[in-house]
């Protein structure tokens, strides 16, 4: 047991795999020597070479395009994009590929790579270096979507991913890439892809949320002194719907949370799950607090976008007063 | 049948004042006016000390990330000298000397790293383009811009600013391929700096120059020292002048280094070596210029540090102006969505509320602060 950061956490995944697996290669924009720019594959290329951790050139579709190559080979690449902004030029690739190859080719070929992206707001960076675009991602069939909102759970939702046949896009919050640490076991252990995280149990009300927003979430079930369940997703698609309903069944009431904007992130698709599968025990509408439905602001607006414990608290109130 | 080359061709290299001062008057003389070389040396040396301004601001949280532009400062500037003030410029980020040459204000490019779009609101008339973050995606913009120029017979070009790191990008190969096709009056300025973060020039590119890469689209090519402002006004006025009299683009790869970090956030101590920082340090453009200035009489100490103050004063009032601007009303992340805001947007940037009850804002619970901060 170690007490890891997020960023250790996941680097200590991709040290174990690598030693048990040596189908699988790390490849991006300055994965290699420097350690990637949040540092999360340091120390890999020093251990196993630049053979199998490689400095690719700048291009994204290229990065993507190639590892469905080497996956398609049966290889076990983990391309890492270096900012979810950056995505834009692999879009095609993991869309038109990586996520249909399997359906294409009736399952002759696979496409197991998982894409590593850091995501999300809250670190005063620069223009695209802080969205959330996990539900258009979602939204593509044929693609599996992670975020791990905690040191213990990315180390083992990583070697799921890496581990799975299927592509997977494995979101890693940066906000909260070193907030704080977590006892992670040096053993090897997994966690299910498609399996939600109770955080908490609660009575009144059902929280639902994923990434760097569960931290702002904990915060106002504390504020809010009222007996909360918050359900931390961890797999976006597929999502844990039956934590969910289970819980609302209970509760009668949820809100969910997230950075992305309000209108098509995954909120909608989970509010909607919810009506589907718990309409005759719900006390009161689902509420989504979400980022605005306008671009991420520069860093010196970015707290009036992302939602925190005050904007969580309001739609508590609301949901609990209805 | 024997086979026959169809093709050669050799990529020219320009050099006028060399690090060692070396100066070739047969290509330098005439082509900047001693008046305006000392406006240039004036410029590039504000520039150097807003970056050591702007990285201690980073230091002590005043500003985010700050890519510095250290050691690169003749590539834009040239440029920028070389062009017409109507011509676009399509910048990467590290054109900060160009950029202020042509009039930008240097407390915008500050906005820009403190994180307000308000650095972005450049005025139309300085034909500049905001700075571009997504590396590789503004040289097909500086085709279009081109595009347009030439679609209504302006005689206006667009040159386009970009890494080496960034000729890898596709985007960046469309460009080249759509100017050089349907002629279009573009100048590529590549800023070959040798490294794009920690990844060394050899991973973008394998060929002996980067200049070459233009050969493939058919179009003119040519390298010059980034470093030596003369040739780098030299190449870009050549291209210019073919840009807009043929219509054709050019590539041009100026040979440059960064003497600092990519940006605060990095540590180039991490991936490459002190000593060939220490070659290129010795080969800064400011060094050179004010040697030759010095040399023709042109500059003395005094002068020089005269122009310290005057530079560190400048920059000063910039920083001062930056931070002196008020934080933005949260309404601001509303306002600039699209020229009129949909009734969606408009709630919730009435009640800044993405929550569901309460869809009318009078239905809503007390709303948090309405409008402003
Ligand atoms: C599309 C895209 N991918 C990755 C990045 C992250 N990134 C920022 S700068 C940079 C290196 C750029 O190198 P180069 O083009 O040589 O320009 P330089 O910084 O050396 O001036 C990278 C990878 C980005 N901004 N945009
Ligand atoms: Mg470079």
């Amino acid at each position: 047991m170690a007490n890891l950061t997020l960023v250790q956490a996941i680097n200590l995944a991709l040290v174990q795999e690598m030693e048990r697996d040596d189908r699988v290669v790390v490849l991006g924009e300055d994965v290699g020597p420097n350690g990637g720019v949040f540092r999360v594959t340091e120390g890999l290329h020093k251990r196993f070479g630049g053979h199998r951790v490689i400095d690719t050139p700048l291009a994204e579709s290229g990065i993507i395009g190639t590892s469905v190559g080497l996956a398609m080979a049966g290889l076990r690449p983990i391309p890492e994009i270096q900012f979810e902004g950056f995505l834009g030029p692999a879009y095609d690739q993991i869309c038109s590929h990586a996520a249909r190859m399997r359906t294409r080719t009736r399952g002759a070929f696979t496409v197991p790579l998982t894409v590593r992206v850091p995501v999300g707001g809250g670190i005063h960076a620069p223009e695209l270096h802080s969205d959330s675009p996990e539900a258009i991602y979602a939204h593509q069939p044929g693609l599996k979507v992670v975020m791990p909102a905690s040191p213990y759970d990315a180390k083992g939702l990583l070697l799921s991913a890496i581990r799975d046949p299927d592509p997977v896009i494995f979101f890693e919050p940066k906000r909260i890439y070193r907030a704080f640490r977590e006892e992670v076991p040096e053993d090897e252990y997994t966690i299910p892809i498609g399996k939600a995280r109770m955080v908490c149990e609660g009575e009144e009300l059902t929280m639902v949320s994923w990434g760097a927003s569960v931290v702002q979430c904990m915060q106002a079930i504390e504020k809010s002194g009222r007996s909360i369940e918050l359900i931390d997703l961890r797999t976006i698609y597929p999502f844990d719907m039956e934590m969910v309903a289970a819980s609302v069944r209970k509760t009668g009431r949820a809100v969910v949370v997230h950075e992305a904007p309000k209108t098509c992130g995954f909120g909608a698709e989970i509010a909607s799950r919810i009506m589907e599968e718990c309409f005759l025990h719900l006390e009161a509408p689902v509420q989504r607090v979400a980022g605005f439905d306008t671009i991420m602001p520069y860093y010196k607006l970015e707290l009036e976008y992302l939602p925190d414990a005050e904007r969580i608290g309001l739609a508590v109130d609301e949901a609990l007063a209805y | 049948m024997p086979t026959k080359t169809v093709f050669k061709t050799e990529i020219e290299y320009v050099s006028i004042l060399d690090e060692h001062g070396q100066y070739d008057p047969k290509l330098g003389d005439g082509l900047v006016p001693d008046e305006d070389l000392i406006r240039l040396y004036e410029h590039m040396t504000a520039c150097r000390h807003l970056d050591e301004v702007a990285f201690k601001l980073q230091r002590s949280g005043r500003m985010g990330t700050y890519p510095q532009n250290m050691g690169q400062e003749a590539t834009s500037l040239g440029a920028a000298y070389a062009l017409e003030k109507t011509d676009w410029m399509v910048p990467c980020y590290r054109e900060n000397a160009g950029l202020f040459w042509r009039g930008m204000p240097m407390e915008m490019v500050l906005l820009h790293w403190m994180g307000d779009e308000r650095g972005n609101a450049i005025p139309r008339e300085l034909f500049c383009t905001p700075l571009a973050i997504p590396i590789g995606t503004q040289m097909l913009h500086a085709a279009g811009l081109a595009w347009a120029a030439k679609y209504r017979d302006e005689k206006r070009i667009a040159c386009t600013f970009f890494g080496d790191g960034a000729t890898s990008e596709g985007d960046f190969h469309e460009a080249m391929n759509f100017s050089a096709n349907l002629d279009l009056p573009v100048v590529f300025l590549c800023q070959n700096n040798f490294w794009a973060i920690s990844v060394p020039g050899r991973i973008q590119c394998s060929a002996p120059t980067l200049a070459q890469r233009g050969l493939a689209y058919g179009m003119d090519c040519i390298q010059c020292d980034g470093n030596d402002l003369f040739a780098v006004v030299k190449v870009v006025r050549e291209a210019a002048r073919r840009a807009r009299e043929e219509n054709r683009p050019t590539f041009i790869e100026a040979v440059t280094y960064r003497l600092g970090d990519h940006t605060t956030a990095d540590d180039a101590r991490r991936y490459r070596d002190q000593a060939e920082v220490d070659l290129w340090k010795a080969r800064d453009p400011l060094i050179r210029l004010r040697g030759f200035m010095k040399e023709k009489g042109l500059w003395n100490d005094s002068k020089e540090a005269e122009l310290q103050e005057k530079a560190e004063r400048e920059v000063a009032e910039a920083v001062q102006r930056a931070e002196g601007i008020e934080t933005p009303p949260s309404t601001d992340v509303f306002d600039h969505t699209f020229a009129e805001l949909d009734p969606q947007l408009t709630l919730q940037r009435a009640t800044r509320r993405t929550t569901s009850i309460g869809q009318s804002p009078d239905a809503a619970a007390p709303a948090p602060a309405v409008d402003g901060h």
